[in-house]
């Protein structure tokens, strides 16, 4: 085992090498880039074996990516922000075919107006798709979770494809200590891939997603597709034990701080729940019990874990990074895994925070848990919050002055 | 008497984002000039781009500018004509944008034979997202993602246009400013769809991977390869081996453009019912 200093887009190459993955489709896009120059260059250097082809643009890349894992390689690729959203026909397509793959997605704000920073809207975009989602904090996680999404995409109750998230420049450009495991070990933990009947054969051909007109076999396979991804929950907790025997660290369906005894807790995805982390340090330094909840697995979504969680609390306040008419994603999810319980539920509050990169600061986590704690005693939750201040107005209204286009309706004449 | 560029910029857009001898503010200088010889009213004339260095040109102009996605130059700009068929619609981007992940809108828009101008700029890379190969990297030359050099073939992109159904086609150098500029305004002029070709130099992604020892090595490479089409017609294979033709490549004024004939459809069923 090796301890070092990687980037986030370093971590998910290592992630890729230690899988040993036989075949990487790519095109560059930032901040995803990172990823696919370093494999590049163990390819070159002859370090690691692995086809890469770089294609002409993302939905090309994927479509490669499926058509390779049914063969019967494992498969590996990485994009971001418009490059997934480019190639999100093919997504459904590969999660129908139930090829079983990793692709990497670094979180970047979706245009427009165009900008490189991360938010959810591009990875959550893939949330109705079939494959299936993890969501990173650190650079080890990143590692580790490749790992556990091929453990994951290959296992034979599940057979889906696998998209292992990160935060872009947070996460992606930042450099953490990383514990780079063995390869002996990893070899232990993720065995070669076994794809059974999905491969290549003239001689005993079987028939995989092929078209079906009529509603019948149409619906059932989309629900097998579906209990398989709900399958996932159970698996990934097994694997999760599983990769913590084997290597140390554990990963459950939910990363959990300080919950126990909190009355108020904050739930977020993603790199940015660690600033979540230190602001809960100092809130409990203050005598604030409040706790934060990270769900790791996206897709499926652990329902039953955070009914578990939330259970008994007071307040949740949910830090959206991303925005959707009607809320945030989060809110609006977990609001319904909250909804078929007959127990007192705690009162859900709804805060858009780090859209396009925005940072969140210490304040206004503190203004969270107290906003949060405001609505319990009011007994209702206000509207979903954009996290914005007076300065940044400022600077927008500069901006606008030099477009020169500020929206406003015509003008009519009385 | 200096040439008065600065009336065609739009104010505080400087300094550009281009690396010091990037061949595309040469370019640009060229589309001013070409858009001064047609006398393009600015709030009649549209330029759009996609995603990438050259992609940013339109920012710096002083027009009815779209600054897109990757790849979609063509299509946005088609939906622009169709909309307003009597604006003077330009395309400006790369051959990364334009031939890789664009490469279908740019065939269709050739085959269509809307009326616009696509100026390309083929730099040879990715210059942008740092130096990965695109289908117009030379076979055999270095990008990042080709360090053995590239094993692909390579996209003629003034072949394809013809192939595709452009009907003004045109290719010149950065290295041949004074072209740049006459083809330009001739593709403007010219009523269907126009490419001009202009080869370009990156010398941050692709020079420097490539052993050109300095943007005037890359600009006298452009010239010493650069062969006037008309010139060619007089020379033997052997001599132009290696060469790429300048120049005019392909001019028909008979097929129809696709706006005019829309038009025409349009006003023929009508009356016919």
């Amino acid at each position: 085992m090796t301890r070092t200093l990687l980037t986030g887009n370093g971590a998910a190459a290592w992630g890729m090498r230690l899988a040993r993955a036989d075949y990487l489709p790519a095109f560059p896009i930032t901040p995803q880039t990172e990823i696919i120059e370093t494999v590049a260059s163990w390819i070159n250097r002859n370090e690691i074996e692995c086809r890469m082809t770089t294609l002409e643009s993302e939905h090309s890349m994927l479509t490669a990516a499926g058509a390779a894992a049914a063969t019967g390689v494992r498969v590996f690729s990485a994009t971001s922000s418009q490059g997934l959203l480019y190639g999100m026909e093919m997504l459904y397509t590969v999660a129908g075919w139930r090829a079983p793959l990793v692709l990497v997605n670094v979180s970047r704000g979706l245009a427009a107006p165009i900008t490189l920073e991360p938010d959810h809207n591009d990875i959550l975009a893939a949330r109705d798709c079939g494959a299936l989602q993890i969501h990173c904090a650190t650079c080890q996680e990143v590692l580790d979770s490749i790992l556990l999404a091929y453990r994951l995409a290959e296992d034979w109750r599940v057979r889906l494809p696998v998209i292992v998230n990160l935060d872009g420049f947070y996460l992606s450009f930042t450099r953490e200590p990383v514990q780079i495991p063995e390869a002996a070990a990893v070899n232990r933990f993720l065995p070669p891939f076994d794809s059974g009947n999905l491969c290549f054969r003239a001689s005993a051909p079987t028939s995989q997603a092929v078209a079906v007109l009529g509603g019948g076999p149409y619906s059932y396979f989309r629900y097998q597709a579906y209990l398989a991804a709900m399958n996932a929950l159970g698996v990934f907790e097994e694997i999760g034990q599983e990769f913590r025997k084997q290597f140390g660290r554990s990963y459950d369906l939910l990363d959990t701080y300080h919950c126990d005894d909190a009355d108020i807790l904050f739930v977020m995805l993603g790199s940015f729940a660690t600033k979540a982390r230190e602001a809960v340090d100092h809130l409990r330094a203050s005598g604030q019990a409040v706790g934060l909840v990270r769900p790791r697995l996206l897709r499926p979504f652990p329902k039953m874990a955070l009914q578990r969680v939330l259970a008994g609390k007071q307040g949740v306040a949910v830090i959206d990074q991303n925005l959707s008419p009607g809320g945030g994603f989060l809110y609006t999810e977990l609001a319904t895994a909250l909804y078929d319980q007959s127990t007192a539920k705690p009162l859900l509050v709804n805060f858009i925070g780090g859209l396009g990169g925005r940072d969140i600061s210490r304040e206004e986590f503190f203004e969270i848990a107290a906003e949060t704690r405001r609505a319990v005693t009011a007994g209702t939750a206000p509207l979903p919050r954009l996290l914005f201040t007076a300065a940044e107005l400022r600077e927008v209204r500069k901006l606008q002055a030099i477009a020169g286009s500020r929206r406003e309706p015509p003008r009519r004449e009385p | 008497m200096a040439y008065d560029y600065e009336k065609s910029i739009r104010p505080g857009k400087l300094p550009h984002i281009w690396c010091p001898g990037c061949g595309h503010g040469i370019v640009m200088k060229g589309l001013i000039r070409a858009m001064d010889t047609c006398e393009l009213d600015r709030n009649n004339t549209a330029i759009v781009s996609g995603i990438g260095c050259a992609s940013r040109l339109p920012g710096y102009l002083d027009a009815c500018t779209l600054h897109t996605a990757h790849g979609r130059a063509a299509a946005f700009a088609t939906g622009v004509k169709m909309a307003k068929p009597e604006m003077t619609v330009i395309c400006c981007g790369g051959d990364g944008d334009g031939t890789a992940i664009g490469g279908n809108h740019f065939i269709h828009a050739c085959r269509r034979n809307i009326n616009m101008t696509y100026v390309i700029m083929n730099n040879f890379i990715y210059g942008m997202t740092g130096g990965q190969f695109s289908p117009c990297t030379p076979t055999g030359m270095k990008a990042s993602t080709t360090p053995y050099g590239n094993p692909d073939p390579v996209f003629d992109i003034s072949k394809l246009a013809i192939g595709a159904g452009a009907t003004f086609v045109a290719r010149t150098t950065a290295a041949h400013p004074r072209e740049i500029d006459k083809l330009i305004a001739q593709g403007i002029k010219h009523n269907g769809m126009s490419i001009i070709e202009v080869l370009d130099d990156c010398p941050t992604s692709y020079g420097r991977r490539n052993k050109f020892r300095s943007v005037v090595d890359m600009m006298k490479r452009l010239k010493k390869d650069a062969v006037p089409a008309k010139a060619a017609a007089k020379m033997t294979p052997e001599q132009l081996e290696g060469k790429f033709l300048t120049g005019v490549l392909y001019h028909d004024n008979e097929k129809a453009e696709y706006t005019e004939q829309y038009a025409a459809l349009i006003k023929r069923v009508q009356e016919g019912a």
